[in-house]
């Protein structure tokens, strides 16, 4: 078990990068303590399975270092660097039994036979495979399939991380949860470092104890589900979480204030950042229907069982409000309210203002 | 370059070799030939190809060729097509049977049905015609289109037939305007195979034909023998024949890899 | 799940008549002759299954049979192994693999004869490029319508040339089927490169493989044209295999009764050949 620092991490799938454009990623600065349970949360194509496979050494960065504790294992391979990775699709020996799958990892280390039962025998019990053990692998149904790979990763009791690459891709939905929850209990039980790599913020957000967001190859924000909900310090993260995300409104500075539709609108606190492109973040849970404020017109009125999201445009801007009660027709005008200390300006993308104490 | 990948390479190496030297041969003239060894054609001579296309003993040996292995490929593959659809989408009496049998007929030593094809074809008054090839090398290509095919089909989900028939599609529209275009790789990739078996087999061609439909690999066995020894025009004729292979491999340069899973895997 | 229609049979019916026409008739012939005597004028006499005994009992029959399982076995014991290791060796992806394909498939679609006409041309003592090669510039004496070793291994070598690209890209198509993710967990769990070839790639290329063996054996074993346009099947009868024979009974003595009864013979080994090997290697799959 060990804390895993990357220090100034870069990578290029192109031999020659020029431009920032041409890294996969593009700055990764990050330790992540050890016994953490992790996510790792962001669209395809967003960089994370490459950070995933250069932590678990099937890519060597282009720059930086990776130390595991304060050893530093950048150029080590896989097999030497005790992690273990868990595939999209379940990876497992088809020709072997699930004994002989749980036990292939040690057996190639050269451990001791009746110690590679034991350690088997206790992570079957922990996986509820025991049953299973005599059974062909490629017989087992796809949980369990990424069951055994889960468990191939466990088995060894010197892992430093268990990476899991969007480990529930294709299971059955009612099977996720069981799943998921399995894998929330092996963490408390083994205690190793976990890091989960999905696209899924549901996943993400149940499993983690802390989300790291990624998006075009840098780490926008790292916190709490309930901080990256709270407080998206991106205008990407608060619209890839939350559903519907965050409202993201043009916006102009104005005697330390800012306007939306040439309307002041008052912010959580005052402006300490500035830039080319700004924006009013809002989400739809604070933003209420009355009169006053901006004026909108309603252009869609969605129900979704527990609460309703009006749809309004203001001139070419459609804001998004989460209204529980009594919803407007279809093309009334509204007027809209933010909450104040729910208001936040972003410039350039990111968070530009400091809540108020 | 890694240092395996030098294995690929000589294997290439030797696979051309002799290729190299039957197509050396073809520029020689025979003095040269029957003078000693050289490495490189010494005077370069376009003769033998020459005689080749101006003798039409030899010419129509081509043709004759090509069209009873075109004919082969479209009678293979559209028998093929609708039985394959049929093996990999219903089950029926003595399916399982039928495929095995199929099969058994692509394991036959082509020498066991040389007379018996003979006296067949002769006797329904078939003998020395393309049709008669095309229809002997059926033997052979259609179980193994069948096969192929089957593979490829077994790929696409039922969903998508059922998905049609919902939209309102007859059969045959759905078969033609839906599934052929869905596994048209499989398609190209059996009548590949078709057009390689019906033209590299011999043994058939030969003794279903005398003059009119007489292929060209029965002619450069003929000049072998009766007109002496005359390397210069087999090579050239043999370099020929090596060339339509050729262009059709090309064609399906891409789908090689998958194609040779027989769509399995 | 497949559904039950009997009307399929309609589908298959094309298929059905034209291989029936082309395999039941002849088969029936050749049963016909097999157990009936003629002196070629038309007239057949009954003859039991006494071509039968007499052909089991031939010392010639045992010959060819014996050259042909040789032929066979050591076709099968070069080109697989040697298939395998260079559809392991092939770059996996780039520019350079269609052009290994198709240039390795150069060879299977030339027609047969000419592959014998080729390797003549090519092994011709003093004035082909093998022939000039092993004789004037190693010193080894190689002709190969005197010396029978030479004649089989060119043979051998003429067949390895010929069809090693099928087992090749059989292989090499089932490789490539095998997602990365198989590679990296076992780099992850330590396997070393012969486990990798033994529980990854092996079991993955496990069906193209039976198909690849299937294949060679039957048309190793059925072989006819490129070892009769090479050597003719000599010197002497050393490289005579069974369909050299077959057809030297059948077309140039033409004694129909024993070469219909050698026919039938040869037909029944090749499908219980063929059924073993299919047998014992989907054995696993069923269990």
């Amino acid at each position: 078990m060990a804390k895993i620092t990357l220090s100034q991490l870069r990578h290029s799938y192109l031999p020659n990068p020029a431009s920032p454009d041409d890294y996969a990623l593009k700055q990764i600065d990050h330790t992540w303590q050890d016994g953490g349970a992790y996510a790792l949360l962001g669209p395809s194509g967003c960089g994370k399975s490459t950070l995933l496979n250069i932590i678990s050494g099937l890519l060597e960065p282009s720059e930086g270092q990776i130390l595991f504790d304060d050893q530093d294992v950048t150029h080590l391979p896989p097999d030497k660097r005790n992690i273990a990775q868990v595939f999209q699709f379940p990876v497992i020996y088809d020709t072997m039994s699930v004994y002989d799958n749980l036990a292939f990892p040690l057996r190639n280390r050269g451990r001791a036979e009746d110690v590679v039962r034991q350690r088997v025998t206790e992570i079957a019990e922990m996986l509820d495979v025991t049953a299973m053990l005599e059974t062909r692998a490629s017989h087992l149904s796809p949980d369990n399939k990424q069951k055994i790979s889960m468990g191939r990763g466990l088995v060894r009791n010197d892992v430093n991380v268990v990476m899991f690459d969007e480990p529930l891709t294709v299971i059955d939905p009612h099977l996720k949860w069981k799943l998921r929850s399995k894998l929330k209990e092996l963490h408390h039980r083994v205690k190793a470092t976990m890091i989960y790599v999905t696209h899924d913020q549901t996943e993400a957000l149940t499993f983690a104890d802390q989300v790291v967001v990624m998006d075009l190859g840098v780490i926008v924000q790292i916190g709490t589900p309930v901080e990256l909900f709270e407080r998206p310090a991106h205008t990407f993260v608060g619209h890839f979480i939350g559903s519907p995300g965050m409202n993201v409104l043009p916006a102009e500075l104005d005697n330390g204030g800012a306007r939306f539709a040439g309307v002041p609108i008052p912010l959580e606190g005052p402006i300490t950042g500035s830039g080319q492109r700004i924006e009013i973040g809002i989400r739809p849970e604070f933003v209420s229907l009355g009169s006053g404020g901006v004026t909108g017109r309603v252009r869609k009125v969605s129900d979704l069982g527990r609460h309703n999201v009006v749809e309004a445009m203001v001139g070419d801007t459609r804001i998004s409000a989460i209204v529980d009660g009594p919803v407007p027709e279809q093309g009334a005008e509204v007027g809209l309210t933010f909450r104040q200390d729910q208001t936040r300006l972003y410039a350039d993308g990111w968070l530009a203002t400091e809540a108020r104490p | 370059m890694q240092k395996r990948h030098l294995i690929p390479l000589v294997y290439i190496l030797f696979l051309l070799l002799p290729i190299y030297w039957l197509v050396a041969m073809s520029f020689k003239t025979t003095n040269e030939i029957l003078s000693g060894f050289s490495l490189f054609p010494q005077t370069f001579t376009w003769e033998n190809y020459a005689t080749i296309f101006t003798d039409p003993t030899w010419y129509w040996g081509y043709i004759n060729s090509i069209i009873y292995v075109s004919l082969n490929t479209v009678i293979s593959v559209a028998v093929a097509l609708p039985a394959a659809y049929a093996f990999s989408r219903y089950r029926f009496l003595g399916d399982k049977h039928l495929f095995f049998w199929l099969l058994t007929n692509r394991m036959a030593p082509a020498a066991v049905f040389a007379l018996p094809f003979f006296q067949l074809y002769q006797a329904v008054g078939l003998f020395d015609t393309h049709l008669a090839v095309a229809l002997a090398h059926c033997l052979f290509n259609i179980p193994l289109a069948v096969w192929i095919l089957e593979g490829f089909m077994g790929g696409v989900p039922k969903e998508l037939d059922e998905t049609a028939y919902v939209d309102g599609y007859s059969f045959p529209r759905f078969f033609v305007t839906i599934f052929l275009p869905t596994i048209k790789a499989g398609v190209g990739v059996t009548a590949f195979f078709c057009f390689m078996f019906s033209w590299v087999e011999l043994l058939l061609a030969k003794t279903l034909t005398a003059v009119a439909a007489k292929p060209i690999a029965a002619t450069m066995t003929k000049t072998a023998s009766s007109a002496g020894y005359e390397l210069g025009l087999l090579a050239a004729a043999g370099t020929l024949t090596i060339i339509p292979g050729a262009i059709v491999i090309y064609f399906v340069r891409n789908y090689i890899a998958k194609g040779f899973a027989l769509g399995r895997v | 799940m497949k559904t039950q229609n009997n009307r399929a049979w309609l589908f298959v019916l094309p298929v059905l008549l034209l291989v029936a026409f082309n395999a039941l008739i002849p088969i029936m012939t050749v049963v016909n002759y097999s157990v009936q005597e003629t002196f070629g004028n038309n007239q057949f006499f009954w003859q039991g299954l006494d071509w039968f005994q007499q052909l089991l009992r031939s010392d010639r029959f045992h010959a060819a049979l014996g050259r042909q399982f040789l032929f066979t076995g050591m076709i099968l014991a070069i080109e697989v192994p040697l298939g395998i290791i260079i559809a392991l060796s092939m770059p996996k992806k780039g520019i350079w693999v269609p052009v290994c394909l198709v240039l390795m498939a150069l060879p299977m679609l030339i027609p047969w004869n000419v592959v014998g006409a080729m390797w003549n041309i090519f092994t011709l003592p003093d004035i082909g490029l093998l022939g000039y090669f092993m004789n004037h510039t190693l010193g080894i004496s190689y002709d190969m319508t005197q010396n029978p070793i030479a004649a089989w291994m060119t043979v051998i070598t003429m067949d390895v040339w010929h069809w090693t690209s099928l087992v090749v890209l059989l292989c090499y198509a089932g490789l490539v089927s095998i997602p990365d993710a198989y590679y990296q967990a076992a780099r992850i769990d330590g396997a070393s490169a012969w486990k990798v070839f033994r529980y990854i790639q092996l079991p993955k290329m496990k069906t193209v493989l039976t198909i690849a063996v299937l294949l060679r054996f039957m048309d190793s074993f059925n072989i006819y044209t490129e070892p009769f346009v090479l050597t003719g099947g000599g010197p002497g009868n050393s490289t005579t295999l069974l369909s050299i024979d077959l057809v030297k009974i059948a077309l140039g003595q033409f004694d129909l009764g024993p070469a219909a009864a050698m026919s039938l013979i040869y037909f029944a080994i090749t499908l219980l050949v063929s059924w073993l090997f299919y047998t014992l290697m989907t054995r696993d799959d069923n269990r």
